[in-house]
């Protein structure tokens, strides 16, 4: 199925006998394998709203980032979570949607200081499993009219309703960006040198650590950029070998490069990918096990290449934050949770909110657990 | 305005249910006195007062489950409160609620620098979070003008947000987790000092419900190292559509300013009789804040002034001390005092598309001349977040009745042109019969549906948020 606007979306749900599998452009097959009818969104597609000097953008959930992306980029603007492409790294092909990118909360290395997909989404609306159209937030940033659906909505993969249209503050693109690197530094070091950068008042956008180096980004106009690079190598010095890389399409080619995790691409294995306190990733890592791991979010995000079928939860223990199969095969994620089950209290509020926004399962059912 | 009629098989069991909040808190944590109870009567939102059947001032996590526990088993509604500047009615009682203050649950439990979060109890204030971090150079972004009073569980509960979140964001940006304490007593942890939720965002959707789903009782902020300065400019125009267009043109030039504040003349002549700021004589008045080093201030404020300049401003003045800075900051710090000099004042807080802003403005300008009450714009530019403040003479019968339809005139006018009925303040008492302007029932019944899974029985805050008609139901249930 492929509606061509929300009212036919609507009445597709209404008339759904069994399950339904959603789908923006197919690029992001993550979680628990999911039987039922495709139902597509790229026919809710186009930009209904861009106002560069209010600094907010709305869409059809179907819109093609890309699309997106380069109206933004016409006024030197941009979405302020940098989302992440993953084709490369989950071997899929297709166009990201928007409302793809919204189910996901995909969010890459920004997210350290320009939140969340979720933090820059101002407004939603979206069909619910019984087939009524909700609407929540807006299009203005400021806005506490009523409960935060919106967030809701952000994350939960399709679960909840199905997006139709979606609401963004955007931001300007700086004129310049600079990257800081301790080249070969150790992992645990790096933890503790990129946690001196971001507590540092010299307002890094980007912390990530490969084997390769620790990286540091730095933007805003030239001069600024010029200064706070000098000052974060000085600060940083102590570390180690400092390197800086200058050049708009070099750093912004790194930062993607980071983001999209291409250093995972093509290499066999399943990647999990962790949520934790920064100063708790190089523990829980040394308990992984783990082929291959990078650090984003100056230590707040690991990715792990672990040999295919391995339970990361199993390996490693309790521990703070959430762990999330990001690619496996399919016999894997029927057996291994992709995502982190909820202890017992707030497993029982995600039912509730299930049941009630999807009384009849049909929406991805079981994608998340 | 309109409020339940309390359950008289409530009011008939009082002191039950007293006699079994004392047997789980200790003694000087239950107050039922009538003279006492009368200080929770009301909160920001003075014109409306009822004092409640009882009010608890638990002191830890455990204590506010006992009395959430007691409650819920004796079908008592309640009342979170924080420390009451709430100007919506957010925390106003029925007379058959039990008021729970969180004021005595203040401690800071964690600072953590290297992961840049402090967990605190949420009866801290506001500007205390900050306190307790900046002597390390540190602060927390979020500023409520209430900032000094407010508690964190009511910066949770109505998603604060301040003059700088333009930048910083507002409270939900910059909340990673919570002890919240269900109505049945149950205690859950959201989120924590990792980033984002494992599951569904459920500390987003705790964030700004108004307490209606639960008692937040600790909370881990994001915590964000100061900038190595700050300073402003201010610009007067002979125009607030001229005004309007410079705050567009600096956001599309890429500047980022922590703060764009706005005030219009009625305002702007209020502030200058009272705190003698030396504001230009001008029909709208901006003040830009940005932040860095001050080459890199000198750089961006370089850029803004260039803008400004090509609006033919009547007034561009820069800081070049301290001092200079502050006396920019005067007057629009004591916009709200300076209005209160003159009369009563209902301050609102909509926000609008800022493309909309002169549009708006005028027909405010229209309205006032209607009503036949004045009234003073000032404003978040940055993010459209309006405050316009009504001046009514609360002595003078009728007066506060034509303020308040004149009040949702503009809120209505705010969702009219793309924007909503509340930036920052919640929707409490005073918005929620305008709810339905802004949300079809089906939106509505979407928000319910998340109360009834946290609070089946729709004890927490029961009569806020949501026009009394449609919740009655739920309500009696």
């Amino acid at each position: 199925m492929r509606p061509a606007d929300e009212t036919e979306l609507a009445e597709a749900i209404r008339a759904a006998v069994g399950p339904l599998r959603l789908r923006g452009g197919g690029t992001r097959d993550v979680g628990r394998p999911v039987a039922g009818e495709v139902l597509e969104t790229g026919g809710l597609s186009g930009i209904t709203l861009y106002e560069p000097g209010a600094l907010t953008l709305v869409a059809g959930a179907g819109t093609p980032l890309a699309e997106v992306e380069a109206a933004l980029a016409a006024e030197g603007q941009r979405l302020p979570f940098e989302p992440p492409d993953w084709r490369g790294l989950l071997g899929t092909a297709g166009t990201s949607t928007l409302g793809g990118v919204v189910a996901a909360n995909a969010s890459g290395p920004r997210r350290l200081m320009a939140g969340a997909c979720r933090d820059s989404l101002i407004g939603v609306r979206f069909v619910d499993g019984s087939g009524t159209v909700v609407k929540n937030g807006g299009r203005v940033m400021k806005n506490v009219t009523g409960y935060d659906l919106v967030k809701l909505m952000a994350g939960s993969w399709g679960t909840l309703g199905v997006l139709t249209e979606v609401a963004f503050r955007v931001l300007p693109v700086p004129e310049s960006a600079a990257t800081v690197m301790l080249p070969g530094i150790g992992l645990a070091a790096a933890v503790t040198a990129m946690a001196a950068a971001v507590g540092s008042p010299f307002e890094v956008t980007g912390a990530a650590w490969s084997p390769e180096a620790a990286m540091l980004r730095i933007e805003g106009f030239a001069a600024s950029v010029a200064y706070r690079a000098g000052r974060l190598s000085d600060l940083l010095a102590p570390f180690g070998a400092i390197a800086v890389e200058e050049g708009r399409e070099a750093v912004a080619a790194r930062w993607r490069g980071i983001g999209d995790m291409a250093d995972f691409a093509g290499q066999p294995g399943d990647v999990w990918r962790l949520s934790v306190k920064p100063s708790d990733a190089p523990g829980i890592i040394a308990r992984m096990g783990a082929e291959a791991v990078r650090l984003d979010w100056a230590g707040g995000l690991i990715w792990a290449l672990l040999a295919p079928g391995t339970d990361l939860r199993a390996r490693i223990g309790a521990f703070a934050g959430h762990a999330t199969l990001m690619r496996a095969s399919v016999e894997t994620r029927a057996k291994i949770a992709p995502f982190q089950p909820d202890p017992a209290p707030l497993a029982a509020i995600t039912a509730g909110l299930r049941a009630k926004f999807d009384p009849r399962g049909i929406l991805n059912p079981g994608l998340m657990g | 305005m309109e409020m339940p009629t309390p359950n008289p098989a409530i009011l008939a069991r009082k002191a039950r249910i007293v006699e079994r909040l004392r047997a789980v808190l200790p003694a000087d944590a239950v107050i039922d006195d009538v003279a006492e109870t009368r200080a929770y009567e009301c909160d920001a939102l003075s014109a409306y007062r009822c004092p409640p059947l009882a009010a608890v001032l638990p002191r830890t996590t455990a204590e506010v489950s006992a009395a959430l526990r007691v409650c819920h088993e004796e079908g008592v509604p309640v009342v979170p409160r924080g420390s009451g500047t709430s100007l919506a009615g957010g925390a106003l009682p029925t007379a058959d609620c039990v008021i729970l203050g969180v004021s005595r649950l203040n401690a800071v439990l964690e600072t953590d620098y290297p992961n840049r979060f402090i967990r605190v109890q949420s009866g801290r204030t506001n500007l205390s979070v900050t306190g307790a971090v900046e002597q390390d150079g540190f602060f927390y972004a979020p500023d409520p003008s209430s900032q000094l009073a407010c508690a964190i569980a009511g910066n949770i509960a109505m998603n604060s947000g301040g003059a700088h979140c333009l930048k910083y964001g507002v409270t939900t940006n910059n909340l990673l987790g919570v002890t919240l304490v269900l109505m049945d007593g149950t205690v859950v942890e959201i989120g924590g000092a990792h980033v984002d939720a494992g599951g569904l965002d459920l500390l987003g959707v705790i964030c700004g419900s108004e307490g209606q789903l639960g008692v937040v009782t600790e909370a881990t902020l994001r915590i964000l190292r100061k900038p190595e300065g700050a300073r402003p400019v201010l610009m007067g125009f002979d125009s607030n559509e001229v005004a309007g267009e410079c705050v567009s043109d600096i956001i599309k030039a890429g500047v980022l300013p922590v703060a764009i504040e706005f005030m219009d003349r009625p305002c702007i002549r209020a502030t200058e009789d009272f705190a003698h700021a030396g504001y230009p004589d001008c029909e709208a008045l901006l003040i830009v804040e940005v932040e860095g080093s001050d080459a890199e201030i000198d750089e961006q404020l370089g850029v803004i002034l260039q803008i400004a300049r090509r609006h033919s401003p009547v007034e561009l003045r820069e800081s070049k001390s301290e001092d200079e800075a502050k006396k920019i900051w005067l007057g629009r710090k004591s916009a709200f005092g300076a209005m209160g000099q003159i009369n009563d004042y209902m301050c609102l807080d909509g926000t609008i598309p800022v493309s909309a802003l002169p549009l708006v403005l005028r027909r405010i300008g229209e309205m006032s001349r209607e009503y036949g009450l004045d009234v003073g714009n000032v404003f978040h530019a940055g993010d459209g977040n309006m405050h316009p403040l009504i001046l009514y003479n609360a002595n003078k019968p009728g007066d506060l009745e034509k303020c308040e339809a004149f009040g949702a005139d503009i809120l209505k006018l705010c969702v009219e042109v793309g924007g909503c009925l509340t930036g920052e303040h919640g929707v409490g008492i005073e918005k929620r019969d305008l709810m339905s302007v802004q949300f079809t029932a089906a939106d509505m019944e979407a928000q319910m549906r998340v109360k009834d899974v946290f609070d089946p029985q729709w004890l927490l805050n029961p009569a806020k948020v949501f026009p009394l008609a449609i919740t009655a139901a739920r309500r009696a249930a």
